[in-house]
């Protein structure tokens, strides 16, 4: 977490039950697994205190995304890509199936490469998001993943290729001399019904010759 | 005055002279001797950077001020009557802005579970979800039939059940048969006294189309002025459908596709979802954002039919096709044909053909062309049935089909470079000589398709007086890449790099652009652009000719834009001469181009292709491992390799997911769809992706100035067909139905 949540006393706050039942039952599965360390880093974060009441309304959050701490003010059943696409107005991350099968939603938090998805916004808080619009240095200047994409075409419609270059990225934050099978598993998580894959192949050993 | 050109054309370096005539106002066609500097080059896409960086703007991410959203509640039920709809309590919520039944009068029939019943509009999304529990319908259920066996009998549930026609009541519909080709009687005459004769019945499934961005629109009405940004393959289809939906004039709907996730046949029309959205808008007097789900997407928007073929074909022992005999039937849901005959009529150098074709109505999503109708289904029974006779024969199934497609000499170009690539002689001879568990096979299968292009299509190009050029056209790209050839085209004519040139698409205010549809756009649209830009050119030249008191003749514009008198050191660059612009034309030169008919009938109405497969299956698993597969293809004259390239990639791909895992599963208990997401809707992924190596013809034929054809459709023709054929190769077993999975491959097997 970059700054300090500001704390508000008309801020409403949350305990680990009451936002369980908030949320409904779909996502207690979630809330259970995670539970304690979400309810850890809101408590970091400022929003959380016992026995205090948050949701089914608007609370006020902040996000550490692409580098930038953000503001929003959310309902606590938001997922992660509502909250991305809705609330920060970051539109490059999609929405393909809404139940983690296609990967278009995938971002990068805390280092790994998620399912936004299936995330709820609230287990963000606190972590570092990384979405397609933090990848470019400027307008001129793009990232080297994204330069390769493009000299080897690895794109069609362009619908999964924000989440393609995500997962490559996740990729290639860790090796820069990935296998071909490392690359396969890789991106095997998004899907691109216009059938891209072999350019994106190419286009990922590109990248990582260029990001050695 | 039209003029006369002589031209080479031919397939690759085999050329030949001919004469075309040439309407005055249109370039020399690009023939087989033009080599050009971006067109048919590796060109990477001028919108590469906005996909990448996720700037790209789609349907799904647009948001208009003061935007609602809309949602449409559907039948749970696969046949219905929808007696009453209770809207009062979902009124009263407050946000709730519209709600409108699917049908103007009740009560209403549904015919298939999905089919939409209420539309509602609300200020956010989950306050949709909320106000859809407290709509209360009530529903008279029917009897209903979801099993094309079942509902093709006599006395099945009617899916028109509420129709006053008996006959419309009927589920199999009257066949169609051919009248040009042989009688029932003649052709079982010719295939009984051929020397061989095979005959097998071959089955395939539904496809669902499964597009990235699912299917949806945002409608704005305003004082019966109505704009529609829509994900769609066919922005001026969307715009007439409207407009007469709504009886409102042409001019007063505007479709806007600035960029598309997908449609591969299924976003063609503007289809109730649309329909709807307007009507929301309408009512609420705010825009309103209508984007499927993926379950409504599998279910309400389209699919490839399913299909039954009993195929017969008859050849001499010299390995003479004699005779072709297809009945198929397949259903398309509540709506659309199911045929297949097309590989069968086209291909072969075969006269006598008997194809009787029906269709079955079942209560299931309508279908909707998906790409190259009917080919991939009727190509998986042809090439194998083909295959089959080969063997009969005793002779090498590729040398059969050499034999029987004489007429096509691109085809026989194909044959060439596939055979010699992919290393056909050096197969086994034998099928099934693996001796281990897993067993590898080749094989290989033919396609065709068909050169379409729409006349009409219409463009503008501006020159301003800084130099910059701007093209205009109102079609949409849907994935092909269409605005890099745009460019490509226009920095050709003007000497310039295709990322000088700002192209400008997806917006019905702008000229009208071809449908995305029968692999048409390339073939229709790039003649109109060198139009544009071969007429600003001449301008262009003139002026620079006055300019430097030269003779229009002798001075040529270069690379770099680079304006040069012949043998002279005169010159003047691309800014000195459109500077000009602003004395001449108050800043900007405007010219048009259009499409009008190819220059002269070249006889070459199809498109073929030829692709080889090579496979390892495992005996004990019955799984199939795509290895490789080498494709040659013809579009015309390559307009851009590096994006044909990666399309014929995806058309593999999707023709291998369609040959071993995808599968739209009905319950024929309750009518419903088992698998309507993306994880149990199996379709290939990185993982699944074979080697695949792609080899382009050259095909000048001058037909159009830039000579381009279509590729989208034809590369996904033959996949399945050529995988099978290699896993007969590989287990010496055929198997006749699609998906080729696990248990299917097993079972063909005798092991379960």
């Amino acid at each position: 977490m970059g700054e300090k949540q500001k704390k508000s006393d008309d801020t409403p706050k949350l305990s680990r039950r009451t936002f369980i039942k908030s949320v409904g039952f779909s996502s207690v599965g979630v809330a259970a697994v995670r539970g304690e360390g979400m309810v850890g880093q809101l408590q970091k974060a400022g929003i959380l205190e016992k026995d205090k009441i948050l949701g089914p309304g608007k609370i006020q959050v902040s996000f550490q995304v692409n580098g930038k701490v953000v503001p929003a003010s959310i309902e606590p059943r938001t997922m992660l890509v509502e909250a991305i696409r809705d609330h920060l107005v970051l539109t490059g991350t999609k929405i393909g199936c809404n139940r983690g099968a296609c990967g278009a939603c995938t971002v990068i938090l805390d280092g790994k490469a998620i399912a936004s998805c299936m995330t709820l916004a609230l287990d963000a808080i606190g972590k570092s998001i990384e979405t397609i619009e933090g990848l470019e240095e400027s307008k001129e200047k793009l990232h080297p993943i994204q330069t390769s994409f493009i000299e080897h075409d690895a794109m069609q419609c362009g619908f999964c290729t924000s989440g393609m270059i995500m997962s490559s990225k996740h990729l290639l934050d860790k090796t820069n001399s990935p296998s071909d099978r490392e690359i396969k598993e890789a991106v095997s998580g998004n899907l691109c019904r216009c059938g891209t894959y072999p350019h994106v192949f190419s286009a990922i050993k590109t990248a990582a010759k260029k990001m050695k | 005055m039209p003029r006369d050109e002589k031209l080479y054309v031919g397939i690759n370096k085999d050329l030949k002279e001919i004469t075309v005539t040439i309407p005055d106002a249109d370039p020399k066609p690009w023939d087989g001797k033009d080599d050009l500097k971006h067109v048919g080059k590796r060109v990477t896409r001028i919108d590469g950077t906005y996909k990448t960086t996720g700037r790209a703007k789609y349907t799904y991410d647009i948001k208009v001020p003061g935007m609602i959203y809309g949602k449409i509640i559907r039948s749970p039920y696969p046949a219905a009557m929808v007696k009453k709809i209770d809207m009062a309590q979902a009124k009263k919520l407050p946000g709730v802005r519209a709600i409108i039944p699917a049908k103007d009068e009740l009560p209403f029939p549904v015919r298939f579970a999905g089919q939409d019943v209420v539309a509602i509009a609300a200020d956010t999304e989950h306050l949709l979800e909320e106000a859809a529990k407290l709509i209360k319908i009530e529903y008279e259920q029917k009897s209903f039939t979801v099993d094309l066996e079942e509902a093709k009998n006599e006395g099945s549930p009617p899916v028109y059940f509420d129709s006053d026609d008996e006959d419309r009541k009927k589920n199999l519909r009257s066949p169609n048969i051919s009248p040009e080709d042989a009688t029932p009687d003649e052709i079982d005459e010719i295939l009984s006294s051929s020397d061989h004769k095979v005959e097998a019945t071959y089955r395939t499934q539904v496809q669902t189309h499964c597009p990235m961005e699912t299917h949806g629109v945002i409608a704005k009405w305003d004082e019966g002025k109505i704009t529609i940004w829509a994900s769609t393959q066919g922005t001026f289809t969307v715009r007439n459908q409207v407009a007469d939906h709504f009886d409102v004039p042409k001019s007063d709907v505007r479709v806007i596709t600035k960029y598309m996730g997908g449609g591969f046949g299924s976003k063609l029309k503007a289809d109730t979802y649309t329909m709807l959205a307007v009507k929301l808008s309408r009512e609420s007097g705010k825009p309103v954002r209508l984007m499927l789900s993926r379950k409504e997407d599998h279910l309400t928007t389209g699919n490839r039919p399913d299909s039954v073929q009993m195929i017969s074909i008859g050849a001499t022992n010299e390995g003479i096709i004699t005779g072709i005999k297809l009945k198929s039937y397949g259903t398309g849901g509540v709506a659309g044909g199911a045929g297949t005959s097309g590989p069968a009529q086209n291909i072969y150098d075969v006269e006598k053909k008997y194809i009787e074709e029906a269709n079955v109505y079942t209560n299931a999503g309508p279908s909707a062309p998906f790409r190259a109708p009917g080919h991939p289904q009727g190509t998986f029974a042809l090439e194998q049935t083909i295959d089959d006779l080969a063997l009969k024969i005793g002779m090498d199934p590729l040398e059969f089909r050499i034999k029987n497609t004489m007429s096509d000499e691109v085809r026989q170009a194909e044959y060439k470079i596939g055979a010699e690539k992919f290393g056909w002689a050096k197969r086994n001879r034998k099928a099934g000589a693996d001796k281990g568990v897993i067993k590898s096979g080749v094989g290989m299968a033919n396609s065709i398709w068909y050169y379409i292009y729409a006349t009409g299509s219409h463009v503008s190009l501006r020159i301003n007086d800084d130099g910059s050029v701007h093209l205009r056209n109102g079609v949409q790209d849907i994935g092909g890449g269409i605005v890099t050839p745009m460019a490509a085209i226009v920095a050709e004519e003007l000497g310039l790099e295709p990322k000088n040139v700002k192209v400008t698409i997806g917006d019905t205010e702008f000229g009208l652009g071809p449908t995305s549809g029968g692999s048409q756009t390339t073939a229709g649209l790039t003649p109109a652009v060198r139009n544009a830009a071969w007429s600003a050119k001449q301008r262009l030249l003139n002026m620079a000719a006055e300019l430097m008191e030269v003779e229009k003749n002798n001075v040529r514009l270069q690379s770099g834009g680079v304006f040069q008198v012949v043998d002279s050191e005169k010159k003047m660059t691309w800014k000195e001469v459109t500077a000009e612009i602003g004395e001449r034309y108050g800043g900007q030169l405007t010219v048009t181009g259009d499409r009008n008919e190819d220059y002269y009938e070249s006889g070459r109405w199809k498109i073929s292709g030829v692709q080889f497969a090579e496979v390892a299956v495992d005996t004990e698993t019955g799984k199939i491992g795509v290895k490789r597969i080498l494709a040659v293809h013809d579009c015309g004259r390559p307009m851009n390799r590096l994006t044909i390239e990666n399309q014929v990639n995806g058309g593999i791909i999707q023709g291998v997911s369609y040959a071993l895992y995808e599968n739209r599963i009905l319950d024929r208990n309750t009518g419903i769809m088992v698998n309507p997401n993306l994880e149990s809707y199996k379709i290939a992924g990185a993982q699944e992706v074979p080697m695949i190596e792609t080899h382009l013809i050259d095909l000048n034929l001058g037909q159009s100035s830039t000579g381009a054809a279509g590729i989208g459709e034809p590369a996904t023709i033959p996949t399945a067909a050529a995988i099978a054929n290699a896993v007969y190769h590989a287990l010496g077993v055929r198997i006749r139905e699609l998906p080729m999975t696990p248990a299917v491959v097993l079972n063909a097997l005798g092991k379960i």
